[in-house]
């Protein structure tokens, strides 16, 4: 990362002639600066291209109506009466709207490796800008954008019946954590963009490890009816946490159902878990990300 | 000193391919170096690793007299670079495109603002400004890149094959873009397929391939090095060429060729215009019908083939008869270091930029 002190130092000429202005920010006003920038022009583009976030809501919808009408009076949810739909519509939706943040992993894969192909990337490594902006940028739009679909189809699940049970800023902290979540998934998209030689390589590579991922958790069915070994992976999957985490914050669980299957930590403490996972996620994701980007080569 | 733009040794590996292999650059401020290779010469994995875009495993290199890899970020803010492609977001404004590059060149909103609406003018783009890049033409795209590159009027500029890809009236146009850019004192690296072009707007050229510089200097330089002007006689009748031939040689300068399957003789010659009358009057006298008779100075395409024993367009394999003509006074104007690298590296020719 350049230090306040290097950008600062930049204000030579060469041969006579006047340079462009000195960047007079240290480096982290400028990535934020450029970051918002970047993030600027991939909120335009959601704009001229709405179809991107249309067919991005279609799919969890989708799965909202066919979860809740298809499968919802065959899932029995421990501690509700048998075939309550209710019960299971509650059950649902965090796990719904977990799994359609993992979702923007494709579009900021899909997003950076059209940058990548069309020699965009290569424009901006070739400008003084910080470093970690375009991939920062590209990150907190898809972070909009998620929170959009959030909106929507948090609309859609009361329509159908879905209901929260804790105060208002309890329900937002649910919200809030999904959308870490999937703040750190669009960072594993980044890396994924910047690995990949085409937009549509990016697109299924960013999605087609996100459905065990988030079917071998506690997002649709309860973890109890697994096989054992199958309950440890759903109870330690990072994604679990996030939905156990906004289960609880929405009080979309049954007070005496134990928490866990297995005794594993995160499930006894889905909050703090979800929040260290995210974290995790982000730190480690960032850093192969923003390092990939330095080298990369069109 | 050393010039805006200078690179010593640059070696750069891709798998078993030398994409760069020892190359050396000077060009002195406000000039045009022309580089020019066919594809695969590594032309754009020079341009890259004088950009910052890519590290050179070995060699140095200084642009504007800061060192590329110990002050990347310092580079950056006194190049413009324009590449293959229009890169522009095709999403955005021909405005909004600039504005966006004059903002990640650490400028005020409002500056960039104005800068831009004076570039989308200079660059006949005003009447466009407001309209998403995925509507304009190729050559307004072009034109768009370049002034993306051009926001802070860096005093180094690099592009990498401007015109590829452009119909002749764009092309001319975008040349007299540059050609007005370079009078006001801006040093510019411009690769080139097209020999034309590095002949029309580089002063110095320097001819790549198999990532090695084979030859420098101006345009008059490296013609004179395939020898004076030449008389080129194409003859109606294949019967007609041994006594063409006979013609020829009485005002030949050195080896001539005989190329039977498209009935054309060639000869170096000394004497111009009136020599040329000369010939044509004795091949009447001596009853050879000719179809076509020209006196031929050489061009950067015959410097090149005398070069590379190629054409510059066909990258490797088809030496067809012309090539292998021009290829036999090439051989002593050749120098040595090529003769080993060729076979090694005659995988390298792929398309740069993709791996």
């Amino acid at each position: 990362m350049t230090t306040a002190s290097r950008a600062g130092t930049a204000t030579g000429d060469a041969g006579g002639r006047p340079l462009g202005p000195p960047p007079a920010r240290g480096g982290l006003s400028r990535l934020v600066r450029d970051s918002l920038v970047v993030a600027k022009r991939n909120l335009i583009r959601m704009v001229r291209i709405p179809e991107v976030v249309i067919f991005g809501l279609i799919q969890p919808i989708m799965f909202v109506v066919l979860f809740t009408y298809v499968f919802g009076g065959s899932i029995n949810i421990p501690g509700a009466p048998v075939g309550d739909a209710q019960a299971y519509r509650e059950f649902l939706m965090a796990g719904i709207f977990a799994q359609t943040v993992t979702f923007a992993t494709a579009g900021a894969g899909a997003g950076i490796a059209d940058d990548m192909h069309k020699g965009l990337i290569d424009r901006f490594r070739s400008l003084p800008m910080s470093r970690g902006a375009v991939l920062t940028g590209r990150t907190l739009a898809d972070l909009v954008q998620t929170a959009l679909t959030l909106v929507v189809l948090a609309v859609v699940a009361v329509l159908i019946g879905w209901r929260t049970h804790e105060n208002l800023a309890e329900v937002l902290a649910g919200f809030a954590l999904l959308l870490l979540l999937g703040y750190a998934f669009s960072w594993i998209g980044a890396l994924i963009g910047l690995s990949v030689r085409t937009p549509e390589a990016a697109t299924s590579g960013g999605l087609i490890w996100l459905f065990p991922l988030t079917f071998i958790s506690n997002a649709f069915v309860p973890v109890d009816g697994m096989p054992a070994f199958l309950q440890h992976v759903a109870e330690w999957n990072p994604f679990s946490a996030t939905v156990a985490a906004a289960r609880e914050l929405f009080g979309n669980t049954i007070d005496r159902v134990p928490k866990s299957v297995t005794g594993a930590w995160p499930m006894e403490h889905p909050v703090l878990a979800s929040v260290i996972w995210s974290i995790l996620i982000i730190a480690v994701f960032r850093t192969l990300a923003v390092r990939k980007y330095r080298s990369a080569t069109a | 000193m050393p010039g805006a733009i200078y690179a010593e040794g640059l070696v750069k590996t891709f798998g078993d391919v030398r994409a760069l292999d020892g190359v050396d650059l000077d060009v002195p401020e406000g000039t045009v170096l022309g580089m020019l290779g066919p594809n695969g010469a590594g032309k754009t994995t020079a341009v890259r690793v004088l950009t910052t875009l890519l590290r050179p495993d070995r060699g140095k290199a200084e642009v504007a007299g800061i060192d590329v890899l110990a002050h990347p970020d310092k580079v950056r803010r006194s190049i413009g670079l324009s590449g293959q492609f229009a890169a522009v977001d095709e999403y955005l404004t021909g405005r909004e495109n600039l504005t966006m590059v004059g903002q990640l060149y650490q400028m005020s909103g409002r500056d960039a603002k104005r800068r831009a609406a004076e570039l989308l003018e200079r660059f006949h783009l005003g009447d466009a400004a407001d309209r998403t890049a995925k509507t304009y033409s190729g050559g307004m795209r072009r034109r768009l890149d370049l002034a993306a590159a051009l926001v802070v009027s860096p005093p180094v500029m690099f592009m990498d094959e401007p015109t590829t890809g452009l119909d002749p009236r764009n092309r001319q146009a975008l040349w007299d873009v540059i050609q007005e850019l370079v009078a006001g004192g801006t040093t510019l690296l411009l690769t080139t397929q097209y020999l034309e072009e590095a002949d029309r707007l580089a002063h110095d050229i320097c001819v790549v391939d198999h990532g090695k510089v084979i030859a420098r200097g101006t345009s008059d330089h490296l013609k004179a090095r395939t020898g004076g002007e030449r008389v080129e006689v194409v003859v109606h009748a294949p019967e007609h060429l041994t006594v063409a031939d006979e013609v020829l040689r009485g005002f030949a300068k050195g080896e001539g060729t005989v190329e039977p399957h498209t009935r054309k003789l060639t000869i170096p010659v000394a004497g111009g215009a009136k020599l040329l009358a000369e010939v044509i009057r004795e091949l009447d006298v001596r009853g050879v019908e000719i179809d076509d008779i020209g006196l031929r100075r050489p061009t950067l395409d015959d410097v090149f083939i005398a070069l590379t024993g190629h054409a510059a367009e066909s990258a490797d394999g088809d030496g067809d008869g012309g090539g292998g003509g021009g290829g036999g006074d090439a051989g002593t104007e050749r120098t040595g270091t090529t003769g080993d690298g060729r076979p090694a590296s005659a995988a390298g020719h792929r398309k740069e930029g993709v791996q």
